[in-house]
């Protein structure tokens, strides 16, 4: 291939994809290792496009293919037509509505043909490619709000839409896009702020809430004891304390239950309670009776992570061995070859594996943001961010909802979990890169 | 501008970094430190599956299989796999319903989840296993016959020897440390129960991987954790099983029990107890049936008389009582009493059936002709011994004899749940006479004779006159002989029936001999004289005669008297010892003499004479059921009934008992027959020697 058509090898960054070969490698082992039943004819079932793993063998060298077609175009044309890229996956999104057909409970999927296919991945790339466009702009001020608020709208418009269709975890894969304005200057405070808030809202849960509220006053009137006499000189200190204690109070005491009453459906409330591993109280179940239908979900929720700790927990220092595993193979975990397809690691390759193949990860993700860093265009810099960022999300959400540290909100592990969208989505994503950084050496765009 | 914000690529890495940090270490906790899921892995996909080893089997002395396993069949349903089956058919091959067919279904899914197979029947009759299988084609969808190995019987013998298993219940789960897992069977009485860790085998174990429905899917590890079930080990028996056979039909319609011993090794050779059962209705299919019939039963089947059975010892005590009075040398083989129909030297006199001057004139006559004055007399002096100047001491030294004779305590066989019998000691006594009595208190009451608080069951009296027969000595009596493949742990088992027990040798010869030719002239002149003799054969036996009294319908009745036999044989090279006990039989010679006769013709000669065979027969067909068992049967189920209809308000049994007005007549009168049948119901008896033979005693000179 390098002889007949030079172009395509020059500039490529090798080391992206020997990674993407060995990630999907070892994604379809993992489907293997899933629904492989022995005595099946092991070429045959490959070839056959029947089984799972023999799919997504099939999505491998379709995304392949189009990353070679990606690789052959000109850089310039990304840039060119990222807007309408964004535009495009808006309509696309905007197409479910009318056009979904259910499948799983989800609303977020059209199907023609015998394929189905899930424009809430598909628009990620768009978003990245729009996002990366707006804030290479030479008339973008990135340091006015103005700016930053249409960034923020450009981001978040295609989550509401998502959120719309009931896939809360595809939507809040957008809230990583603050990452790469944060790298383009995006005030740290804001960052601070929302973490300080997440702190809030997850010590809302754990703890009581009067003793929360009480424990904030404290703190509270400890700042004002301590910084007393800053305070007497400067009145607004203490206005501004007031201030913030009166806003965490009600966030506690008021924000957080009427999020969990009215915005959140009962199932996420679950499912988030579940995460910290508490009950959910009382008053947001009675909140929800009108769907207490759905109550039998609480246990699923439930079992999912209670039975995905115990197989990866299994596995122990060095695993069980690919098919000699007994908790993923055999069907205990639900959604095993999508949401759940780390266990298969866990279990099969114990906490050895398990590192080892979170390391591969995270050079993926040092090697991206070195990348991005060497380019001389914006766009590129921030199209290299928004794919680190991506990848980081569902990387630690789903990891960590595997090991019971995040709440369930289904989203694959990138390369890996079974589907042929969001495999052809992370390759599309990933070979733009590579299509960018080959033409590094180029103009300033 | 972008340039001034590079910094913020280490700060973006630090949190790419810090976030796997904290995924990573709480992997590291999951698989490295915590044990609990690995734990929890193998209780969700790991299951043990149970192989059932074969039961051991139970020889008879001549090794014939006294019990056997047979394969039987469950009929097993999958609730999920069930489709498509002609319904119509299938119930009317199993005999149900649709409905019931519904309903098993449905109880199936409930206790098993649908996609395990259940038990649909359990143990199929043969007649619906043949039918099944011949259309099992017909509902392979999701029904399958499944063998399991159960009990028989081939002589349809020895049920309350060998016992039933039956499925284990919590309590032995829970002293078994883990052997046994609910749905088990154990040995639940007799040797089954005994010999249990003998019999039952190793079960073994198989690793199977089951998935989240659990269904297994294969052998873990392709089965190299799997252990293999070891069948368990026979037994060999002394019994005969031809002779237990015998014992059985003899007690036909009686209530009684029947013991023979092998006195050289104490090996028990016959125990039938009646009313008895069928060993194979406990088996099967209708076992449950069978088993509350039995259990609702006044007659108490399941009840077995030759080791729980407590009864006066009457007359057979006498060789023992002549034996402890020689030992102490209050009395000499020389010694004589003379008896004028009863003896009067304390204030209660105790009767004697002989009148006629001289049959007590020596031990050996006083032994044959049963005589109640010598005995009491007897056991007098040996109490009021000159020796120890004090009735306590001689008291205590009586009982002593008695226990060495085996009597006041368990003996030890090899079937659970013995009784000990009673021999009465000084605190006995003194809590009923407040330290106010003398030796004339208990000979009066009958102790020298067998009675007053004296009890013991057939299986003592068979042991205590195996001790006369070896003079002296004795084992243990047990059934097994030896164990198949024995190891250190059977051998402890079976130890104390293969140590010899000196206990009473040094009483002197002679007195034995004087007392076994008292015996001996007990069939030769003496009371059991009428029985025909077998030639050739020495028997020496004593016979006895139990009055005895009830309480029914708030009355003491007297009923008619307990027949009781022992004996052994023959004299000169002791083989058998057997006791016997009818209730309620009459005379000792009349039922229980003629029985014992027959079990040592067919025991030392193999077989019955024909004419013997046809007296076998007339005592089979006997009836001499009490027929105040009528009455209590009646009583005890219209209360039933009644209870039922407190409960329920269900009035389908009570309606019988109160508008057809059924009269079950009860006439109490002495010479009808009639027994007692527990220990407390037995209020008190007196023991009168066998009447019938009084007047044909005045005819032998003396």
């Amino acid at each position: 291939m390098n002889e007949k058509n030079p172009t395509i090898s020059k500039g490529v960054d090798w080391s992206l994809a020997w990674i993407y070969l060995i990630l999907v490698t070892v994604g379809i082992t993992a489907i293997f290792a899933v629904t492989y039943k022995e005595g099946d004819p092991i070429v045959q079932s490959f070839l056959g496009f029947k089984t799972d793993y023999s799919k997504q063998f099939y999505f491998f060298i379709a995304s392949a293919i189009i990353g070679v077609f990606i690789l052959l175009t000109d850089s310039k044309f990304f840039t060119a037509t990222a807007n309408i890229w964004y535009a495009f996956g808006i309509f696309l999104l905007l197409l479910v509505f009318p056009f979904h057909s259910s499948v799983k409970g989800t609303e977020s999927i059209i199907r023609f043909g015998g394929f189905q296919f899930q424009p809430a991945e598909f628009c990620k790339i768009c978003v990245c490619l729009a996002l990366a466009k707006y804030l290479s702009r030479s008339d973008t001020e990135f340091g006015t709000t103005r700016s930053q608020l249409i960034a923020a709208a450009i981001v978040l418009f295609p989550a509401v839409l998502t959120l719309m269709q009931s896939e809360t975890g595809l939507a809040l894969v957008y809230f990583s896009f603050f990452i790469v304005m944060y790298r383009e200057g995006l005030p740290s405070t804001i960052l601070v702020v929302g973490f300080s808030l997440a702190a809030l809202v997850v010590a809302t849960l754990l703890v009581e809430k009067n003793t929360l509220a009480l424990i904030l006053t404290a703190i509270a009137l400890l700042f004002i004891f301590f910084s007393w006499r800053v305070i007497r000189r400067k009145r607004y200190i203490l206005f501004n304390v007031i201030l913030v204690w009166l806003i965490c109070v009600g966030v506690q005491r008021f924000g957080v239950p009427f999020a969990f009453k009215h915005v959140l459906k009962l199932y996420q409330v679950e499912r988030i309670y579940s995460t910290v591993g508490k009950e959910i109280p009382a008053e947001y179940v009675a909140a929800h009776r009108k769907e207490t239908t759905q109550k039998a979900k609480k246990t699923d929720t439930d079992y999912n992570v209670k039975q995905s700790k115990i197989a990866i927990g299994s596995g122990g220092l060095t695993g069980k061995g690919l098919l000699k595993s007994t908790q993923t193979r055999y069907g205990f975990v639900p959604e095993q070859r999508t949401d759940f397809i780390f266990d298969t690691i866990g279990e099969g390759f114990g906490f050895i594996g398990s590192v080892l193949l979170l390391g591969i990860y995270l050079l993926l993700l040092f090697r991206i943001v070195t990348i991005a860093e060497r380019q001389r265009s914006v766009f590129s810099r921030c199209y290299a961010y928004g794919v680190a960022s991506v990848f980081f999300f569902h990387l630690v959400i789903n990891v960590g909802m595997a090991i019971g540290l995040a709440p369930v909100i289904g989203i694959p592990l990138p390369f890996i979990s079974y589907g042929g969208t969001s495999l052809l989505t992370f390759s599309i994503l990933l070979f733009i890169l590579i299509r960018l950084d080959a033409d590094r050496q180029m103009v300033l765009r | 501008m972008p340039v001034f914000n590079q910094s913020r690529s280490r700060i973006i890495r630090a949190i790419f970094l810090a976030s796997f940090i904290v995924l990573i270490a709480q992997l590291f906790h999951l698989q490295v430190v915590s044990r609990e899921y690995k734990r929890q892995a193998d209780i969700n996909a790991i299951f043990a599956k149970k192989i059932y080893p074969s039961r051991g089997i139970i020889f008879d002395r001549k090794n014939k299989a006294i019990l056997n396993n047979i394969l039987m069949y469950d009929l097993m349903v999958t609730p999920s796999e069930v489709k498509a089956i002609d319904t119509n058919y299938f119930c009317q091959l199993m005999e149900i319903d649709t409905a019931e067919f519904r309903k098993r279904i449905r109880v199936a899914i409930v206790k098993n989840k649908a996609f395990r197979p259940s038990v649909f029947e359990e143990l199929l009759t043969p007649q619906k296993y043949a039918r099944m299988e011949e259309n099992m084609w017909r509902f392979n969808n999701g029904f399958f016959l499944q063998p399991r190995p159960v009990r028989l019987y081939p002589f349809n013998a020895a049920a309350h020897i060998l016992g039933y298993i039956n499925e284990v219940d919590t309590s032995i789960i829970n002293r078994s440390n883990g052997f046994y897992e609910s749905g088990d069977y154990a040995g639940r009485t007799g040797l089954e129960q005994y010999y249990e860790k003998v019999l039952r085998g190793q079960k073994g174990t198989e690793l199977w991987i089951k998935d989240n429905f659990n269904r297994l899917v294969g052998h873990y590890q392709n089965g190299i954790f799997d252990t293999t079930a070891v069948a368990g080990r026979n037994l060999r028996t002394y019994i005969d099983v031809e002779l237990q056979q015998l014992a059985e039909k003899l007690l036909t319609n009686k209530v009684g029990a029947i013991v023979a011993i092998e006195p050289k090794t104490g090996g028990i050779l016959a125990m039938a107890s009646a009313p008895d059962y069928n060993p194979n209705d406990l088996t099967g299919s209708s076992k449950q049936k069978n088993y509350s019939k039995m259990l609702l039963d006044v007659s108490t089947p399941l009840y077995n008389r030759a080791i729980k059975g407590q009864y006066p010892a009457g007359s057979t005590y006498k060789p023992l009582g002549a034996l402890i009075g020689l030992d102490e040398g209050v009395i000499t083989p020389e010694s004589g009493y003379p008896c004028h129909g009863a003896y009067l030297e304390c204030t209660r006199p105790v009767k004697c059936l002989e009148k006629w001057a001289g049959h007590a004139a020596d031990l050996r006559l006083a032994v044959a002709h049963s005589c109640n004055a010598f005995f009491s007399s007897t056991i007098r002096k040996t109490i009021d011994n000159p020796k120890y100047h004090n009735p306590r001491i001689g008291l205590t030294r009586w009982k002593e004899y008695c226990n060495a004779f085996g009597y006041g305590h368990k003996l030890g066989v090899d079937i659970p749940n013995e009784n000990g019998g009673n021999i009465p000691d000084t605190t006995a006594y003194d809590k009923e006479y407040r330290g106010q009595w003398n030796s004339c208190t208990m000979t009066g009451g009958g102790l020298g004779i067998g009675q007053d608080k004296m009890l013991v069951t057939p299986l003592q009296i068979a042991n205590a006159i195996c001790i006369v027969a070896n003079k002296g000595y004795y084992y243990l009596p047990h059934f097994v002989r030896a164990i198949d493949d024995e190891n250190e742990e059977d051998t402890s088992l079976v130890n104390k029936f293969r140590k010899k027990h000196d206990v009473l040798t040094h009483i002197s010869d002679i007195a034995y001999e004087t007392v076994i030719s008292g015996m001996q002239d007990v069939t030769e002149i003496g009371t059991a004289r009428g029985i025909t003799k077998i030639p050739g054969i020495n028997v020496c036996a004593k016979t006895g005669t139990a009055q005895n009294k009830r309480v029914l319908d708030k009355k003491v009745v007297e009923l008619k008297d307990h027949s009781l036999f022992v004996c052994f044989a023959p004299r000169e090279d002791p083989k058998i010892a057997i006791s016997v006990i009818i209730e309620n039989g009459g005379y000792g010679a009349t039922w229980a003499g003629p029985m014992a006769y027959l079990l040592i013709e067919k025991y030392l000669t193999d077989s019955l004479r024909a004419d013997r065979q046809k007296e076998a027969d007339r005592i089979a067909a006997a009836d001499l059921m009490p027929s105040y068992l009528t009455r209590e049967q009646y009583k005890a189920d219209s209360t039933r009934a009644y209870e039922w209809f407190k409960m329920t308000k269900d009035s389908s049994y009570i309606d019988k008992y109160t508008y057809e007005k059924v009269e079950v007549p009860f006439i109490p009168e002495k010479k009808s027959p009639a027994p007692p049948k527990k220990k407390s119901d037995i209020q008190y008896m007196v023991i009168i020697d066998d009447k019938s033979s009084r007047k044909k005693n005045h005819s032998v000179p003396s």
